[in-house]
């Protein structure tokens, strides 16, 4: 099932929710909606679930338009953030209500119900009541509920947001195997990035009612298009630029206040234009002996060591804060605070990003924490 | 003061005071059950999205719970005839004054319990093909029943209480019996004090049921 959005427009009192979003999701795909919250990604999916009405444009299903089809006929599953288990049924009883709605015979719904816990992992606990199991279970019952009736699209809501760190993985990966050997198309509404970048064929990032970037993960990472994707997704160095002049394919050098840089733009640039370069931590290499195109000196400000990673907040003569992530710290010595320190990035790695949100930013101090 | 407790009074009134107390709780029970009956679909209808049912639950719950049930009772038993042309027994009247105050208040608890209900229930529901319809039937209201419990709970001990008003169009349940022995042996302290803690041993247990069921709910949340 492909699902299409066309203009969609939602209105609540007093605020429009959604101002406008286009989409076209692919039969089968995971589909991710990614934004902070207040952005508009549930109300999308409550769109797509029917538990709205559009104020405005058209809503899908293959080339149907939907737009007024109650809920029930969408044959659609949905998880919800808090699982939204029946409490009085048990957990066969829960799995098995759909089925029963469509008069199945009752072995037949005993052989549904039976394959469906299989296949989540929670064979023998027919008979428990949602009380009686931990959240990641409720979760794995909430999945079979909805996919026992072979729903045609797949709706989830933040369905990890109420289970604990390690859980969640689990979970994640479950979601993703299930969605993938179903080949479901998935509608996933999330606020966490890490899991958007995981889970996700492709992410449409949202933010006060608008998609201002759709692409797969990997290219909404490494390819920001504005400044607003390029903080919410990972962590990244923003400094607010102006282009001095172009050095061809798409390469500028640009002035900071920390000194002049080489990088690359999306979009052509023209001399004096204003821009934001935004360099990944990561990117970033601490007194390397490589020479790179871009340079400058700084302080250590701050260590964190994480296991996997040591960041550093430098301090630069400009009195910005600039991060750099070492990633193979076993046994490396922490540098104490005040060390001074070399910084350098490579050309590619330097993004110019040109967008009318700048200025809604305060892109002097480093933000994006993930 | 000196008064003189007499004993003898109570004992040998007891059988008519405790014929009264069966009055009451017989009366109690039929009027809080038919409350039930209509509080449900009441309720319901205050939930509706239909305009015309929310508007008419609606109306019908403001009215009763905005007047005195002394006043409803006089509309049943001496207004109503008079607009028939035919008179209305005591009883029927005094069961269909309590049964419908007791079905506005019974009507607000529907109403609350349903809406403590998690809007994923309903949309869980729905998104499953089950119709509106549907998912009150075997989603929402059995699990507002079981919330609902403690609050019909203090709706039976308050209807009960109430339910000594009818002693004005001369039903003999408990409080009327009282009368009429105090009027018999002019002994108002034994006959009160006896009336009032029959009240208290019908009221007391069910309250204490009603803290057991919140404990027990409040357990399995």
């Amino acid at each position: 099932m492909r699902i299409a959005l066309h203009n969609v427009v939602k209105r609540f009192k007093g605020f429009t929710a959604l101002k406008g979003i286009n989409l076209e999701i692919k039969d089968g795909e995971l589909f991710t909606l990614l934004g902070p919250s207040g952005c508009g990604k549930t109300t999308t999916l409550r769109l797509i679930a029917g538990f709205y009405q559009t104020d405005g444009g058209d809503i899908l299903f293959d080339d149907k338009i939907i737009n007024h089809l109650p809920t029930a006929q969408r044959n659609i599953g949905i998880v919800f953030q808090n699982y939204a288990l029946w409490p009085h049924m048990t957990v066969y009883e829960n799995i098995a209500y759909g089925l029963k709605l469509k008069k199945m015979p009752g072995t037949e719904i005993k052989r549904k119900v039976d394959t469906s816990l299989d296949k989540v992992g929670l064979s023998g606990l027919q008979h428990r009541y949602p009380g009686q199991l931990s959240g990641g279970q409720q979760q794995r019952v909430a999945l079979a509920r909805a996919l026992v009736l072979n729903p045609d699209v797949l709706l989830l809501d933040e369905p990890l947001s109420n289970l604990d760190a390690k859980v969640r993985m689990k979970v994640r990966a479950e979601i993703r195997q299930l969605q993938q050997e179903l080949k479901i198309t998935t509608v996933y509404v999330t606020h966490d990035q890490e899991e958007a970048l995981t889970l996700s064929d492709r992410i449409a990032v949202m933010r006060e009612g608008r998609i201002i970037q759709l692409g797969d993960p990997k290219s909404l990472y490494e390819r920001p298009n504005n400044t607003f994707t390029a903080n919410f997704i990972g962590t990244n160095n923003l400094l607010e630029a102006h282009v001095l002049k172009g050095n061809g394919d798409g390469k500028y050098t640009v002035q900071t206040a920390i000194g002049s840089f080489m990088g690359i733009a999306n979009q052509p640039l023209s001399p004096g234009q204003k821009c934001t370069i935004a360099v990944r931590p990561e990117n970033v290499q601490i007194n390397s002996e490589r020479q790179e195109a871009n340079s400058f000196t700084g302080k250590i400000h701050f260590a964190s060591y994480l296991g996997n990673i040591l960041r550093y907040d430098i301090m630069t003569s400009a009195g910005i804060l600039f991060k750099a992530d070492i990633k193979y710290p076993w046994g490396c010595e922490v540098m104490a605070v005040g060390t001074e320190v070399k910084i350098s990035f490579a050309e590619f790695v330097c993004l110019l990003i040109n967008d009318r949100c700048t200025e809604e930013h305060n892109l002097t101090a480093v933000g994006g924490e993930s | 003061m000196g008064y003189k407790w007499s004993w003898n009074v109570i004992v040998r009134s007891f059988p008519l005071l405790l014929a009264g107390a069966g009055l009451t709780i017989r009366l109690t029970c039929i009027a809080v059950g038919m409350g039930i009956l209509i509080g449900t679909f009441v309720g319901i209808g205050r939930v509706s999205k239909n305009k015309f049912i929310f508007t008419l639950s609606s109306i019908y719950v403001n009215f009763i719970r905005g007047t005195p049930l002394l006043v409803q009772l006089y509309l049943f038993y001496f207004g109503l005839p008079a607009l028939l042309g035919f008179p209305i027994p005591p009883f029927p009247a005094a069961i269909l004054s309590m049964s419908i105050n007791s079905g506005a208040y019974v009507a607000e608890i529907v109403r609350a319990g349903i809406q403590s209900i998690d809007q994923g229930q309903m949309e869980a529901a729905r998104s499953l093909g089950m119709t509106y319809h549907q998912a009150m039937k075997y989603v929402i209201i059995p699990q507002t029943f079981k919330r609902i419990i403690p609050p019909l709970g203090n709706e039976f001990i308050a209807m009960l209480k109430d339910s000594s008003i009818v002693s004005v169009i001369a039903l003999e349940e408990l409080v009327r019996k009282g009368y009429l022995v105090m009027g018999r042996t002019f002994r108002s302290f034994e006959v009160w004090t006896a009336v009032a803690f029959l009240f208290l041993f019908m009221t007391f247990p069910i309250a204490q049921l009603v803290n057991f069921a919140e404990r027990r709910l409040k357990q399995n949340d």
